[in-house]
């Protein structure tokens, strides 16, 4: 039988120190300790640290996970001079770049930055090839005085950089809720990282298929796109599609809490399969609300605050028979109602279930990616190694399934796992970070089939007690 | 060891560890009441 592939994916970084204190957790402490925004600013990383930081080179494709289990912790330590910004699947912009994104991206007229900050961004982000010069120079600047003013009367955020202000962020609404300055900054973070990494997509297929050959975008991110009437009922996917050129597209959003993405990806895989379209792009910005999330922790550790990138992903899926690997869709795993909430029913039903449809057993799948947080990030708060504990619950279940020896459940985390090294933006670290390199590794000859297991913390919304999760089978 | 019976809990849970409905069930087992139960993610 014949599946979709996939033919191209780009993962890309935005370097947003600056914006840690807009995140969901500093928020709220600056607002009761105004003082923590010192101490937030002196543990913050410059671009050049953070496009040195191992994890990130991973994210990016210069480095291949697995290389991290062989380097010494704390990897943040260890940084590498030599690294570049710009990587085999994307780029890690600097914060001035993505504060260009955003003015880019904003068609309200809600951001100001200054002339200096949009000239560089416009200088950097066209040596990379992701912008026009036409397209820059029709953003109008701002008068530092009017930013200032904006700021001073309560009508706009200040944007900085390097603790000086070069913008701001105005509100959409004097009395709407769903769009304050900050919420409106979540959104446009979440759009800008999306365009970013569906411009970078296109260029790695520039020559074979052009934007006017992609129909339809799914976008599957978290922020909540909408007004008072409708609070997370919008739309971003059109809205990516529109920014990156994508003129005869459509699209619309899959929401599943941080599985979202991988639930694209498989609905995508659908669409095609059904014949319904030719060439659907994958879309997923970055969570601004995660930003600094545990920087208490880090704080307190005198270590950098880690979670100060902006992820981005965008994957292009296509007819069976083009050239890349291919979406099992005969061997879905869906956890169901019935599944209930305990760890070994979700692996049981994510995992076991579609190995036994697909007749493999966990050793025929190459490397699995599950959550694929950075442990250097979560360990510091108390909330452990997630993708190793994920990894050993497989093994154990492969245990009890007498798949695995009892004292093999070691040997096949190192075999078939791989260290975490996804920054904690919730969806994009949920396994489809790693769609680039298993997508890299097939093309080799390198891997033959991995798994992709994505859960969602539906509870957390408090409608249901009930978790989810997706997951899927790519094979060579 | 903890005694719980007759013990009122609050029980707070955590996505990729012990869930909140798992530990729920354990302590009413044991005899404790649950006054509040939540799962929480922290990545």
């Amino acid at each position: 039988m014949t599946f979709p592939t996939i033919t191209a994916v780009a993962n890309v970084l935005a370097h947003a120190p600056g914006l840690v204190r807009y995140g969901s957790k500093p928020l709220r402490d600056i607002a009761q300790d105004p003082s923590t925004l010192d101490a937030i600013t002196a543990r913050l990383r410059t671009h050049v640290d953070a496009v040195g930081y191992g994890p990130n080179q991973a994210f990016i494709g210069n480095v291949e996970p697995e290389m991290l289990a062989s380097r010494a912790r704390p990897w943040w330590r260890s940084l590498d001079g030599g690294a570049s910004s710009r990587g085999a699947f994307g780029d890690l912009v600097d914060e001035a770049e993505l504060l260009g994104l955003l003015k880019l991206c904003d068609r309200a007229r809600l951001v100001h930055l200054d002339a200096a900050t949009l000239g560089a961004a416009a200088h950097r982000l066209g040596e990379r090839g992701l912008v026009t010069a036409a397209e820059m120079e029709a953003l109008a600047p701002t008068e530092p005085a009017r930013i200032a003013a904006l700021c001073r009367d309560g009508e706009a955020i200040p944007l900085t950089l390097g603790g000086h202000v070069v913008g701001a962020m105005a509100r959409g609404h004097e009395q709407d809720e769903a769009l304050t300055a900050n919420v409106l900054l979540e959104n446009l973070c979440g759009k800008a990282t999306g365009v970013l990494a569906l411009r970078r997509l296109l260029r790695m297929v520039e020559g074979r298929v052009a934007p006017d050959e992609i129909d339809f975008v799914l976008a599957g991110s978290e922020e909540a796109v909408g007004d008072r009437y409708q609070r997370g009922g919008g739309n971003l996917a059109k809205a990516i599609a529109e920014s990156a050129g994508l003129a005869t597209a459509t699209g619309f959003d899959v929401k599943a809490f941080c599985a979202s993405t991988l639930y694209a990806v498989f609905n995508a895989a659908a669409l095609i399969q059904a014949g319904v379209f030719s060439r659907v792009a994958v879309v997923a910005g970055g969570s601004l609300a995660k930003l600094g999330m545990k920087y208490r922790a880090h704080v307190a550790k005198d270590m950098p605050i880690l979670e100060d990138v902006l992820a981005g992903i965008a994957i292009l899926v296509e007819r069976p028979g083009a050239d890349g690997p291919r979406i099992r869709l005969d061997a879905v795993g869906l956890h169901t109602i019935a599944t209930g909430s305990a760890q070994q029913a979700i692996v049981e039903a994510l995992v076991v279930k579609p190995l036994d449809r697909a007749g493999y057993r966990l050793r025929d799948i190459d490397r699995y990616a599950t959550e694929m947080h950075n442990p250097e990030v979560t360990e510091p708060s108390g909330s452990g190694d997630v993708p190793k504990g994920n990894y050993r619950l497989i093994a154990a279940l492969g245990a009890m399934r007498g798949e695995i020896p009892r004292d093999g459940i070691n040997d096949f985390v190192a075999r078939h796992g791989m260290p975490g090294y996804a920054p904690t933006q919730g969806h994009i670290a949920s396994a489809v970070c790693y769609l680039a390199h298993a997508l890299r590794a097939m093309r080799a000859g390198k891997m033959r089939r991995a798994l992709f297991m994505a859960k969602g913390s539906l509870f957390l919304g408090r409608m249901t007690e009930a978790s989810d999760g997706v997951s899927f089978i790519l094979e060579a | 060891m903890i005694e719980l019976k007759g013990k009122r809990v609050l029980v707070i849970g955590e996505r990729d560890g012990v869930n909140g409905p798992a530990i729920e069930a354990c302590v009413r087992s044991a005899g404790a009441e649950v006054l509040y139960a939540e799962t929480l993610c922290f990545v």
